[in-house]
């Protein structure tokens, strides 16, 4: 077991963590104010596929992450509408968006690069950079954390979110314009998970594939759930699984059971889930979401 | 008149989302009309059209009714994915096992099992709920992923053909066999997977309305659904409910194992739902959770998967992948029913 847990180790946990920690701070903004966010892997494919095209045509990454940020701002303004405006069951409007992203992506690099599904590869110069082994969208992820924590229990805004996600009516007697606070937090969401979209394609890899984000998304929404809605414990909660993912990879075949046999690397995939699941439960403290999580506000007249 | 009302909403979210899918398509510089067509018009060609629709429809009815029957009780089951891969792998795991038993014994036993698994992996969110209090919508994704990560894990390990390069198990026992409608209706040839198990979907809508509509049972999980509170009031367990919703829901959705496993490949296929689950749940809105009307919506979705396939050969710039957006854009207007209502929402209140 000694050559597993390395330096090797800690640096594929970063990498692993780092689009899951974009998209849960994302997920953060949107759910403390009172939106159930599910739509975070369909985000997350938006920003994903906006970065490679965009960085394979202006050849700088940085112009890529602008518009990732950019796209996942413009569906999050969508799934904004139809939640808060339409009042559509958050959820179900989240798969929508989810499925959508599915196909779009695919169609678009299809009429635009003549191939269906995938965007061409991104000169290794343009990808994002790292410093060491490390890339900078996930250092700029530890900043993001604090700075959330810090935008969440230290300013007038973040007050006002957390007072709409807990008690809107409560929220909107003191003045406060619960839909104009529900909108720029599921827009600042897009943008948060449109940033961990682009490091999953111009960062971990140089070009864009169908379904790159392979369920990142729920797992992401996963973390949120298991850090409480809180910044640090959710970021924790990321390179928790994170590192069980690292794990998955490294111990395929290196590790054995008593027996002599490998470890299933199907059981390491299963552990980010099952956690999940217990925690929801209330074996290990209890997950308290955000009072009003979910429910649509109506204004009373 | 109220039928036409029904009907309304569900039409003009399609209709809305063509149009977008429309623009879409000119977009990338095809012609819409021309891609519609053939989106549509392959489904109705005799019999390779008609037939492969039937048989796209058939999971697509399972796990819209799925969906529907908890939608009812108030439960969005976002988990008949990993409720219908289960269900499979229970259907294949007894046709493996008991593989020399008589037909009459091994069909109704495998699409027990299919059954069952399903039930039993829809009522762990069940439980969950009405013990602990836990959403079902997390537990229920979560659950996908620890379904097809046990499955594909048994049939790593302990059910595939050494030196197979495929991930399937083994094949099932031939008794276990389903007849494919190819054998009894005239003109249809038997290399159409359709099979008998698109009638057991059809008489599972019929049998989802009696339920719903006419048993005690079902009206007591309806009422759970309308208003909890005064469920309970009025004497309905709504832990009960919860449960038992969420097990029917599951072991709806698990009979696409009867059709995946018994009547199409014969074995267990890892990984060959293609989003029947999450499809489901567009299916059952957009059949706003009626049992016909999920019907209706999954042979709209099958026609719309069967078109996809030419569309992939014909067009110049347009993928298959239309049809994934064009679900999704169904879907959102779907949700966004309150769009087509022409009083501002805001101010009815």
């Amino acid at each position: 077991m000694g050559e597993v847990f390395s330096l090797a180790l800690l640096f594929s946990t970063i990498r692993l963590a780092t689009p899951l920690v974009w998209a849960a701070l994302g997920g953060l903004y949107s759910e403390r104010a009172g939106v159930i966010n599910v739509a975070l892997e369909g985000l997350m494919l938006a920003g994903a596929f906006t970065a490679a095209a965009v960085t394979f045509y202006a050849g700088s990454s940085v112009i890529g992450i602008l518009a990732a940020m950019g796209a996942g701002a413009l569906v999050a303004l969508v799934l904004a509408v139809v939640c808060i405006r339409y009042k559509a069951n958050e959820v179900v409007a989240g798969t929508a968006i989810n499925i959508l992203f599915l196909g779009l992506p695919a169609v678009l690099s299809g009429a635009l690069f003549l191939s269906s599904g995938s965007t061409p590869q991104v000169p290794q110069e343009n990808l994002i950079p790292a410093v060491g082994d490390v890339s900078m969208l996930s250092v700029l992820a530890l900043g993001v954390v604090f700075v959330t924590g810090y935008v969440l229990y230290r300013t007038p805004f973040g007050l006002r979110l957390r007072a709409v996600g807990e008690n809107p009516e409560a929220a909107d007697a003191a003045g406060i314009r619960v839909e104009r606070i529900r909108y720029a937090a599921v827009i600042i969401s897009g943008i948060l998970a449109g940033v961990g979209g682009a490091y999953l394609s111009i960062g971990q890899s140089s070009l864009f594939t169908r379904n790159m984000t392979a369920g990142r998304g729920f797992i992401a929404l996963a973390a949120l759930i298991f850090g409480k809605w809180r910044p640090v414990p959710t970021m924790l909660a990321c390179l928790l699984f994170g590192f069980a993912d690292a794990l998955t990879i490294q111990m395929q075949g290196v590790a054995k059971l008593p027996s002599g046999e490998d470890v299933p690397v199907q059981f390491i995939q299963m552990i980010p889930y099952v956690v999940t699941i217990v925690v929801l439960a209330g074996f290990i403290g209890h997950s308290r979401a955000p009072g009003a999580l979910g429910v649509p506000y109506t204004k009373e007249r | 008149m109220k039928l036409a009302r029904e009907l309304m909403f569900p039409v003009a979210a399609v209709l809305c989302a063509f149009l977008l899918g429309g623009l879409v398509v000119l977009l990338i510089g095809d012609n819409p009309i021309d891609m519609y067509v053939l989106l549509i018009g392959t489904a109705f060609s005799w019999p390779d059209g008609i037939g492969y629709t039937l048989f796209y429809a058939t999971p697509l009815i399972f796990t819209g009714l799925a969906v529907a029957v908890a939608l009812r009780c108030g439960l969005l089951n976002i988990g008949a994915e990993g409720q219908l891969y289960i269900a499979s792998f229970a259907a294949a795991w007894i046709g493996i096992e008991a593989a020399g038993l008589p037909a009459v014994v091994l069909l109704p036993l495998c699409a027990g099992a299919a059954i069952l698994g399903g039930a039993l992996w829809g009522a762990i969110p069940g439980v969950l709920k009405a013990r602990f209090g836990s959403h079902e919508v997390i537990n229920t994704i979560m659950l996908n992923f620890v379904a097809v990560a046990l499955v594909s894990y048994f049939t790593q390990y302990h059910y595939k053909v050494p030196g197979d390069p495929i991930m399937q198990t083994a094949a099932i026992g031939e008794s276990a066999h389903l007849a494919r409608l190819g054998a009894i209706v005239p003109g249809l040839p038997e290399r159409i997977p359709l099979n008998l198990s698109f009638i057991l979907a059809i008489v599972a809508c019929v049998l989802v309305y009696v339920f719903l509509w006419k048993t005690t049972w079902g009206y007591e999980l309806r009422a759970t659904g309308q208003n909890p509170s005064a469920a309970e009031y009025a004497g309905i367990s709504v832990r009960k409910q919860i449960i038992l919703a969420m097990a029917l829901s599951g072991g709806l959705a698990g009979m696409v194992g009867i059709n995946e496993v018994l009547g199409y490949r014969y074995r267990y296929y890892d990984g060959f739902s293609d989003n029947f689950g999450f499809t489901g749940i567009a299916v059952a809105l957009l059949g706003r959770n009626h049992p016909f009307g999920v019907l209706l919506a999954a042979l709209l979705f099958a026609v719309l998967q069967r078109g996809g396939i030419q569309v992939d050969a014909f067009t110049q710039h347009v993928s298959k992948d239309i049809v994934q957006i064009l679900q999704g854009l169904v879907i959102l207007f779907v949700a966004a029913e309150a769009m087509f209502r022409f009083r501002p929402v805001a101010r009815r209140a």
